[in-house]
């Protein structure tokens, strides 16, 4: 802005009435001003800008908004008129009222930069004044943002008017924004007050300047009062963001907890079950993801209708396709390898590289993209720079609700029996007429389908793509280890102190040392307590 | 001595090793093509691997999925001497290795004091594994850990590893690792000569750690260990410490992978953080599944069985080698617990048969 134009401004929010180019004959200032926002000069309309500053008027909202976004046309007759982009009416700029016959041809005002930098402060300035809420909180934080001495004053002059409390805290937290770069002592100190009492991370970078030292060894801050209060605001920032950074990685922690409950209550069971460890567990994981991508793309393709529910019909298919394939390896494979657990070992990781290797064939290495339907895109907003994701709070939700699952069937009913019984005793279970063999596959198949509900949930959180299995394997059967084997409520225990622990640690040390910190962990855990935390009672296993 | 030479392999067998490795050893002088030699070099690396592989699981009964680590650190060892040797000579000019002025490092980190010297180097490619296998193997052994659990911990173990050296900040050149190696000992690393001695150091490495295996595994120690391998609570009963057998077989197996990934590095060329991720530990096993486990000759030849089908397999057809070694996996669990040695005395009464069907004299019809 040129100074000249600043002094026509400021000349004119003085009150002093300066000649009127506008040609308009209506009544009432109001009126004239704003047709003058039509006038032909640059000059003319920065005037008339300054006059509606001065005016103070909330009516003038929508011709200068318009103004703004090139929206403003002068008629023949000298009026202003608002040009509407969508409807293509054109509308009385006080009143928005449409005008049926408008005097054609209207001329586009033109809008230079140095006009919207003049228009903008006092649009705010009326908005300010603007009976509608929501109006107001925008303005306030528009004007915050030019951070400039006059913003300075029309803030303070709103805030002391303001009623509505919400508003008040947007506006107060605006003036202290201005405020801490003012000349005088006692509002830097007034305004470091707000800002230790807010603790918005939005006045890091200012306070850090603020307490910074100069390039000569002296602070920025000169006076040691402020000074000091600068500090303590800057504390109660750092503290702030301290406590916003802890509560984003327990939420980050409890998602993958549950994505691990998902891999590892499989694992639980399986390896309860049949002593067996199942190296393409993690592969079950990714083939439920590709499943859910699956459903994605056919709904994209035949049903885009009902594209926003692909995610409830891909639940029953991951799950039936991934427990299918988990039937198939255990009766094919595994069976013949009970008994051996070390060559189930390497056979089902051979299993894992046919199933990786398979997807990277008919989907391609990269990694492919599920989208979040709209219902589960977005979050809720618990704390200013904390948002929690809606797809997480499902993702936990769900978890909750297969471990529910998964508890019911084992002990509620003959199913879940007739494992209880064979994982304790597998040859008095089959003395007793419990057909085993079916026992093992349904419960493989079970295991599988529940790493694939986990795919789907995990598709909703991160990338999908072959290897995705096998970053979670490994802490899968760590959950395992330190849940104790064939546990259900170790399972989830285990579940959720690693997740927890591994997130929270992350910050703090790195996602690396982070993981080796947890096998640390685990190991010394393991020298107390073989079994893990919830070890089966009775007999100890040879 | 003699009596225990004869107590190691019989004169027929030993006579038969002795000439295989003087077979491997002259290769190069047979007229193996020159391009070809680094190649059998690192064949004769994985060989040593198998050993100490085949040595813990094939004797001892522990399935050890983090033997890659033992062998990237060895790598790792012997390439920090290799790059310690180019000093001043990469395209900084600095003393420092290129990714640490990359990093603005000023000095190097205190672990890399000493690797200036090869003796240095080469001792701790074997003490580095060895302590890092002690340490945790002790631990892991001391608490009961075996079986499944075991494999799944040391698996944890290299999955934790791989991530640490894929940092910068670790000091190891993180993804890209150590590579750009010159010379060894002043020799130049690509010169024939060069390559022809370490595949002839190797050929002998071989040999020695053959030699060592067997010497274990027919000593009263080994017996030990097979029986902890059978039955290891009755072992206990019987009065023997089972966690001290096994911490030595384990300790000694690392130690021995160590000197494969010391020899390994400067024939390759590299070292990075990707020879120690799970899946080459898991195909370490694979190695010694198909060479036939508790027969260390079979462990040699299923590296070399493996490691070969990968090269060829790789090039000719890529996308089909990841089915092959799954296949292999299934397959060799499947049908040849026993692995191709144990195929030996499988098909010893078909050979019979077919052999008494040729000497019956054909009737005239």
């Amino acid at each position: 802005m040129s100074t000249a134009r600043t002094k026509t401004l400021l000349a004119a929010l003085g009150g002093s009435v300066l000649m009127v180019l506008s040609p308009a004959a209506h009544a009432g200032p109001l009126d004239d001003a704003v047709d003058g926002l039509a006038a032909s000069s640059e000059d003319a309309i920065i005037v008339n800008v300054g006059r509606l500053a001065a005016l103070d008027d909330p009516r003038a909202i929508p011709a200068l908004s318009a103004l703004c976004d090139d929206r403003l046309r002068a008629g023949t007759d000298g009026h202003a008129y608002i040009f509407d982009s969508k409807t293509r009416d054109v509308k009385h700029p006080v009143t928005g009222a449409v005008i049926a016959s408008p005097p054609r041809p209207l001329k586009e005002v033109e809008t230079s930069n140095d006009i919207r930098r003049v228009a903008l402060p006092v649009l705010a300035q009326l908005q300010l004044a603007s009976p509608d809420t929501a109006v107001r909180l925008g303005a306030a934080e528009e004007l915050s943002k030019t951070g400039s001495a006059e913003a300075g004053t029309l803030l303070h002059r709103a805030l002391s008017r303001e009623q509505n409390a919400g508003v008040r805290d947007v506006l107060s937290q605006a003036v202290a924004r201005v405020d801490l770069a003012s000349n005088s002592r006692d509002a830097r100190l007034a305004a470091l007050a707000i800002v230790e009492k807010t603790a918005s991370d939005a006045f890091l970078s200012e306070l850090q300047r603020m307490t910074a030292k100069g390039g000569n060894g002296t602070a920025v801050e000169t006076d040691p009062e402020v000074h000091a209060a600068a500090m303590r605001a800057l504390d109660a920032v750092k503290s702030r963001q301290r406590l916003i950074a802890f509560g984003g990685s327990l939420m980050h922690g409890l998602s993958l907890a549950s994505v691990l409950l998902f891999v590892a209550l499989g694992l639980a069971i399986t390896f309860g079950l049949l002593g067996v460890i199942n190296m393409a567990h993690g592969e079950m994981l990714m083939l439920g993801a590709y499943s859910t991508y699956t459903v994605q793309t056919l709904f994209h393709n035949y049903l885009p209708g009902a594209q926003q529910f692909y995610l409830l019909a891909a639940i029953p298919v991951a799950f039936l396709a991934t427990g299918g394939v988990g039937v198939v390896m255990e009766r094919s494979v595994i069976r013949h390898l009970y008994g051996r657990p070390l060559e189930t070992l390497l056979a089902t990781w051979g299993i894992s590289l046919v199933l990786i290797q398979t997807i990277r064939l008919i989907f391609g290495a990269q990694n492919v993209s599920v989208a979040n339907p709209d219902w589960l895109a977005g979050g809720t907003l618990i704390a200013q720079g904390l948002v929690l994701p809606w797809s997480r709070i499902a993702v936990v939700g769900f978890v909750v609700l297969v471990a529910a699952g998964v508890w019911f069937i084992l002990q509620r009913t003959r199913l879940g029996l007739q494992v209880r019984a064979v994982t304790q005793n597998r040859a008095m279970a089959s003395c007793l007429g419990v057909p085993t063999r079916r026992v093992d596959a349904l419960v493989f198949g079970l295991g599988s389908g529940i790493a694939g509900l986990g795919g789907v949930a995990l598709s909703q959180l991160g990338n999908v793509g072959p290897e995705m299995g096998q970053s979670y394997i490994i802490d899968a059967f760590m959950v395992v280890v330190l849940g104790g084997v064939g546990r259900l409520a170790g399972a989830v225990a285990a579940a959720l102190g690693l997740g927890v622990i591994n997130k929270l640690i992350e910050p703090a040390a790195g996602a690396v040392l982070g993981k080796i910190v947890v096998l640390v962990f685990i190991i010394l855990f393991i020298q107390r307590r073989p079994q893990g935390l919830f070890a089966q009672r009775g007999r100890v296993e040879a | 001595m003699l009596t225990r030479l004869r107590e190691m392999h019989s004169p027929l067998a030993w006579g038969l090793v002795a000439g295989a490795g003087l077979l491997i050893a002259a290769l190069p002088a047979l007229g193996l093509p020159e391009y070809l030699v680094p190649q059998f070099g690192k064949f004769l690396c994985f060989g040593i691997a198998a050993l100490a592989m085949d040595l813990v699981w094939g004797y001892a009964g522990i399935l050890s999925l983090g033997h890659g680590l033992f062998f990237a650190l060895g790598g790792y060892s012997m390439g920090m001497y290799l790059m310690r040797s180019i000093a001043g000579e990469g395209v900084y000019r600095s003393q420092l290795p290129d990714f640490m002025v990359f990093l603005d490092w000023k000095q190097l980190p205190w672990y890399w004091n000493g690797f200036q010297s090869f003796g240095f180097a080469a001792v701790m490619s074997l003490v580095v594994p060895g302590a890092l296998a002690f340490v945790f193997g002790w631990f892991a052994f001391r608490s009961r850990i075996r079986g499944v659990y075991f494999s799944i911990v040391t698996q944890a173990l290299t999955y934790a590893a791989t991530l640490l050296f894929f940092q910068n900040a670790t000091g190891f050149g993180g993804n890209n690792g150590l590579t750009d190696f010159k010379r060894i000992l002043g020799a130049p690393l690509h010169d024939p000569t060069t390559r022809k001695t370490l595949y002839l150091v190797s050929a002998i490495a071989l040999l020695a750690t053959y030699f060592v295996c067997r010497f274990v595994v027919t000593s009263r120690l080994g017996r030990v260990l097979t029986a902890v391998r059978d039955g290891e609570l009755k072992t206990r009963f019987c009065g023997y410490e089972s966690t001290h057998y096994k911490v030595f077989v384990w300790t000694l197996s690392a130690m021995l992978c160590g000197l494969a990934g010391a020899l390994y590095v400067p024939q390759v060329g590299i070292i990075n953080p990707s020879e120690m991720q799970p899946s080459n530990s898991i195909e370490m096993a694979i190695w010694v599944a198909v060479g036939g486990r508790g027969t260390l000759l079979g462990a040699v030849l299923g590296a070399w069985l493996v490691a070969g089908g990968k090269s060829w397999l790789t090039a000719a057809i890529p996308s089909a080698w990841l089915y092959a070694l799954g296949a292999l996996f299934v397959i060799v669990t499947l049908f040849l617990p026993r692995g191709i040695v144990g195929l030996g005395p499988k098909l010893r009464p078909v050979f019979d048969t077919v052999v008494a069907r040729l000497r019956r004299p054909v009737k005239a019809t």
